[in-house]
């Protein structure tokens, strides 16, 4: 961990205060047993979630730039966001702002109202995921862990918010949470459809839309056998595991995969009670999931015996 | 100083100096600046009669220094130098001023600023050129001998070229065989011939050449010296074959208990034994032991090969031989590597089994490569039915290479037809734009499409195994949006292809620096001048040919081979070459050992004389880049024809409207006069 | 391009206009100036550029007198990182800019007065952004005027005993 980090300014979000508390549970339990301080930014507001920036965009900006005037005046250097969206709406403003000198001079004339201001570029907008994997590092995560997830099959699932154009991870087929979920034990599946969209608030709007998208992600992973999806969004968590049972009425299939947040699986590896993580409060209930954790690595699978007429294939990138 | 006498030659230049810069009000200014003895403007400058005006006006007036305010130096310098000598001037006593690119064409419409500018710029030379001094070009004597890196089809080539002319040339590969990539292929576009067929004679000729030595397995180390004179020290590594002894009989590889894949020959879609011959007709003949692989050097016990060798001919402890060479001239011929198409995760290249490279399917359709010729999925046994090919992959990217790799559209052509012509499968190419500008090959185009290749234009977004749609299952899915029709399309395939874009090797930048010449970002070679010069460099005496300077087909490397040779020939009849005296030199009497400028020199050419405690500089190895000239504490090193002084006048010169007056004052720094 | 009133981004220009000395080495940087010409790309006419063999050639000094002598900015063009002719002269220039900027900023000089930049023979465009882009930043920070200010530190004419040290005699 890089000392300077060791402070970060924490934007929790709506949804991890109503929908999906087991995110916070978990977040807050890892954050404390990684060492980490999160001091909430005080009297924060609503993100605008995706919609409020297609309405009207400078009020849009301003109430996301109203948070980051904030956090900046708390003093720390990085803002960190559990939810992809938050993360997605701070980021794009604190980036706009800095890139038309327009939109920067109105919105924060706008802030001025409320005696508050905010020069862009003094906060580094960060994922939750992106803090822990460059400042914690998989090192003193793999020290950290003390029951690791073995037997465990799971689709990372990193949705569509975080890999938007200036990630700096591949935002085509990104890796990094597939590195952390393998360090904490447990088996990754290959997951083609990792990026793809969960259907947003698209639930509200056209069901049957929605739900075809959540069925081809359920439906990916089930072909890979997941026992459990990944997730770092509280929206895609709410997608895939609360509307999993109507998905099964519609096309009538039988997904039972449950939904879980990756700082849940993360502190289930630190050894934390599932309790504290937040365990129970899912749709789709992990317990049969979590019974899959053996206390034995499971056995590398046997090299097979080369197929005399196969063709060599690639090795994967390291 | 005072008897000097200064000459300036305005140029008009038709229109494109006159029509921006008032020419007249210039020469008219610089009669007037100190020492200028005549000062005229004049229509051409550089046709004969301007230029025997010089000579006229020297002879006349006894002009002892020459400035000529017109285009650039990289025109028209040499022109000026030589009539300079003929009127019997050092030609090291004239400037060239630059009024033409640096101030006419980019001031068009403002005559003011651009004859004020001008004036500067006249001024600047006035005064460095009274800081020359006469100085005379070194003659360098080119050795006969050429080394030509690289062993593909351009460096083959110039090789043969050279050699047929009389001249002996020394080839030096990296890998075990000469060939290079077109060796991998099998047919190439657009006539279809036989790849093997058309290079494998040219591969046994530069093998049995008299005035070839070829040394394979090989890499040049280092190199020193410059136009003429080259010294190269060469790693020949060590094969642990006794060439002498080894017949290539092949007793020893079907042996060989060891099976690794072949990431080179057969682009990884093979596999190949410890020890190697990496294809039948390799040239030389003899095969190598890679000990990475090699059963004996990883538990001491094996030599398979040993034991059944009929000449004796393997020697495990042979050791890497270093050869230094002394050559005149050297082209490299480096080539290019494969994007490595892992890169592009979304194209799935390492994680779904039937996805290939473009190489691997050039090994697959080739008679002797791993299936013998058949298109086949990897399971090495199914036929596919439907055949993706994507171009651009690495290429046209700007997350990866932003220039067109300009064979894959051709390539992926050839391999539509193929792929029709040994299965009958259902082609799918996606592409951008199809890039088809040579001879014949918009034709060959034409015919893919009436074969019945889907040719859709559109960069597909992904290649993925995850089924949406009825009949999806089980395939590979290609997602595109087909720009023509405005339409996202799912292409269920059996295979995909990716166009893989041609890059430069990774250490093409070390190569370059060790060479002495420039690259691109990417590690391109730079060619000196584009359009008019692309097979020389920056570098007297370094040519470049094929890939190594980007992308190229067969056709091109080819020309460019033969046009690398054509110029080393004509270096070699002349037998000499004249190099500017640009170099620094140390008065020793004024050094004081320090050795900051030792260091500091790219060439190593700073030698420190320790019975005399100071440095000098060995003029045959010093490029005149003028590092240590700034670099000394005690300011006694000099950079001939840029010295301290003239650097110094130049800036007051360009200044001369700034100045509070223009006489030259002594400042703090300057190089005592004794010094000189 | 048709010359700006300078003035009017910043009154102190009444009656002159920006002057830049540019050095320019002579394989890369001086043939992007040269193509900016081939190709007629316009740009202001403040740059006076002085040719040398290799941005590693540059003495701080050239630098200091052009300043001295009037120059209100000085540009130092080299080849690319990576792509110099005698394989690493503009990183040695890379070096000695940065110190002189620190030293130039001591004695009262904007550190943006002086700036170092690559283009390669082939980016004519960049180097007519490049003095384009100077010549705006000189504009705004006004005329340097420094052998006022400068007299004092280094006078034009050395005290003999300065003379004699610098000479090493």
């Amino acid at each position: 961990m890089s000392p300077a980090n060791d402070h970060y300014a924490y934007y929790p979000g709506c949804s991890i205060r109503s929908t999906s508390k087991a995110y916070e549970q978990s977040t807050m339990k890892v954050v404390e047993s990684l060492g980490m301080t999160f001091q909430e930014v005080e009297d924060w507001n609503c993100c605008g979630a995706t919609e409020y920036f297609s309405i009207n965009s400078l009020p849009a900006y301003s109430l996301v730039a109203r948070n980051l005037s904030l956090a900046a005046e708390q003093g720390a250097s990085d803002l960190v966001a559990p939810c992809s969206a938050c993360f997605l709406n701070l980021h794009k403003t604190d980036k706009y702002m800095g890139k038309y000198k327009d939109l920067n001079e109105d919105v924060n004339q706008a802030l001025a109202a409320g005696n508050l201001g905010y020069e862009p570029g003094s906060l580094q907008i960060r994922h939750l995921l992106d803090v822990i994997v460059e400042d914690i590092g998989f090192d003193t995560i793999a020290e950290k862990t003390e029951k690791p997830l073995w037997g465990l099959r799971v689709a990372p699932y990193y949705g569509c918010l975080i890999v938007r154009p200036d990630s700096k991870y591949n935002p085509e087929y990104p890796t990094h949470l597939d590195e952390l979920l393998r360090v904490l034990g447990a088996t990754v599946v290959d997951f083609p459809l990792k990026t793809h969209c969960c259907g947003g608030h698209m639930t509200q709007i056209s069901d049957e839309t929605a739900y075809e998208l959540i069925r081809r992600l359920l439906h990916n992973a089930d072909e890979y056998q997941a026992d459990a999806i990944a997730t770092i969004c509280p929206m895609c968590q709410m997608n895939l595991d609360v509307f999993q049972p109507q998905v099964n009425r519609m096309f009538k299939t039988d997904f039972d995969i449950p939904i879980l947040y990756f700082t849940q699986l993360m502190g289930l590896a630190f050894g934390i009670s599932e309790k504290e993580l937040g365990f129970g409060s899912e749709v789709v209930s992990a317990n049969a999931a979590l019974k899959k954790i053996a206390d034995e690595a499971p056995e590398k699978a046997k090299k097979a015996r080369r197929d005399k007429k196969a063709l060599p294939m690639p090795e994967s990138l390291p | 100083m005072t008897e000097e006498k200064v000459g300036v030659y305005v140029c008009h230049c038709g229109h494109n100096i006159a029509g921006t810069v008032d020419v007249e009000d210039v020469a008219e200014w610089a009669a007037g600046m100190p020492n200028v003895a005549i000062s005229r403007d004049y229509k051409f400058m550089c046709s004969s009669l301007g230029q025997e005006l010089v000579e006229e006006d020297v002879k006349e007036y006894g002009l002892t220094r020459i400035v000529v305010a017109a285009c650039s130096p990289h025109m028209h310098e040499p022109t000026f130098r030589r009539a300079c000598e003929r009127a019997g001037l050092n030609p090291y006593l004239f400037e060239m001023a630059n009024i033409r690119e640096h101030a006419s064409w980019v001031h068009t419409d403002d005559i003011n600023a651009a004859t004020e500018k001008a004036k500067a710029i006249v001024g600047g030379s006035i005064r460095r050129v009274m800081e020359l001094e006469p100085l005379e070009p070194f003659i360098a004597e080119i050795n006969e001998p050429t080394l030509v890196v690289g062993g593909g089809i351009a460096g083959i080539n110039t090789a043969l070229e050279i050699a047929n002319a009389g001249h002996p040339v020394y080839m030096v590969e990296r890998e075990p065989s000469i060939g290079g990539h077109m060796a991998q292929l099998d047919k190439t576009f657009p006539t279809l011939d036989c790849s093997a067929c058309i290079l494998t004679p040219k591969m046994f000729d530069v093998g049995n050449h008299p005035n070839i030595t070829l040394m394979t397995y090989s890499e040049v180390e280092q190199v020193d010296g410059y136009v003429g004179n080259f010294t190269v020290r060469v790693r020949k590594k060590a094969r642990k074959i006794i060439t002498d002894l080894c017949t290539g009989c092949g007793d020893c590889w079907s042996r060989c208990p060891a099976k690794v894949v072949d990431d080179v020959y057969e682009a990884g879609l093979g596999y190949r034994t410890a020890i190697y011959r990496p294809f039948p007709q390799a040239v030389p003949k003899y095969p190598v032991i890679d000990v990475d692989t090699c059963i004996y050097y990883e538990k001491g016990t094996c030599k398979a090969c040993q034991k059944f060798c009929p000449t004796d001919a393997i020697d495990f402890d042979q050791e890497d031989e270093i050869v230094v060479l002394n050559v005149g001239n050297i082209v490299l011929a480096t080539g290019y590597k494969l994007f490595d198409a892992r890169k592009v995760p979304q194209y799935g290249y390492g994680r779904l089994a039937n996805v290939f490279t473009s190489m691997e399917f050039e090994r697959m359709v080739n008679a002797s490569g791993p299936t013998g010729g058949k298109v086949l999925l990897r399971d090495g046994v199914t036929e596919p039915q439907t055949v993706g090919i994507i171009h651009c992959v690495g290429s046209r990217d700007r997350s990866y290479n932003q220039y067109c790799s300009n064979t894959c559209c051709m390539a992926a052509l050839k391999f539509a037809h193929l792929v029709k012509e040994r299965t009958g499968a259902e082609i799918y190419n996606f592409y951008i734009d199809i890039r088809t500008p040579s001879k014949n090959y918009e034709e060959f185009y034409h015919r893919i499409l009436e074969e019945g290749a889907h040719l859709i234009r559109g960069r597909a977004a992904e290649v993925t195994d995850a089924a949406r749609l009825p009949g999806e299952e089980g395939k590979l899915i290609i997602q595109a949006e087909d720009t023509l029709i405005g339409k996202q399309r799912r292409i269920p395939v059996d295979m995909v292809v990716l166009m893989a874009a041609m890059e430069p090797y990774d250490d093409a930048v070390e190569v370059s620096h060790r060479f002495g010449i420039g690259c691109s970002e990417a590690g391109f070679f730079t060619e000196k001048h584009p359009k008019l010069d692309p097979v020389a460099t920056m570098t007297d005496g370094v040519f470049i040919a094929g890939a190594c300077a980007g992308p190229k087909d067969i056709p091109e490397s080819v020309e460019q081979g033969a046009a690398a040779a054509a110029r080393v020939l004509t270096l070699i009849g002349q037998g000499e070459i004249e190099i500017e005296p640009i170099r620094a030199t140390i008065d020793e009497d004024r050094c004081s050992g320090c050795r900051i400028c030792n260091n500091l020199c790219p060439y190593s050419a700073i030698e420190f004389v320790e019975d005399l405690g100071v440095s000098r500089v060995n003029p045959a190895l010093c490029k005149g880049c003028g590092t240590c000239v700034a670099a000394c504490p005690s300011q006694v090193i000099e950079g001939q024809h840029f010295t301290f002084d003239s650097i110094m006048a130049q800036i007051e010169g360009v200044l001369y409207d700034r100045m509070e007056d223009t006489e030259r004052v002594t400042y703090l720094g300057s190089q005592p006069a004794e010094a000189k | 391009m048709p010359e700006k009133n300078y003035s009017e981004i910043n009154p102190a220009w009444e009656g002159r206009k920006p002057v830049i000395v540019g050095f320019l080495c002579n394989w890369c940087s001086y043939r992007a100036a040269d193509l900016a010409g081939t190709s007629r790309f316009g740009y202001p006419a403040t740059l006076r550029d002085i040719r040398i063999m290799c941005t590693g050639r540059l003495d701080p000094t050239f630098v200091i007198k052009a300043l001295r002598e009037g120059a209100d900015g000085v540009l130092v063009m080299g080849c690319h990182p990576h792509q110099c002719h005698y394989d690493e002269g503009n990183y040695k220039a890379m070096r000695r800019m940065a110190l002189l900027r620190r030293t130039l900023a001591q004695l009262g000089v904007h550190p943006d007065r002086v700036q170092l930049g690559w283009a390669s023979a082939a980016q004519g465009a960049l180097f007519t952004e490049t003095v384009t882009a100077m010549t705006e930043r000189i504009a705004e920070l006004g005329p340097l005027e420094w052998r006022d200010t400068i007299e004092d530190i280094a006078p034009r004419t050395p005290s003999p005993e300065i003379e004699e040290v610098a000479h090493g005699k």
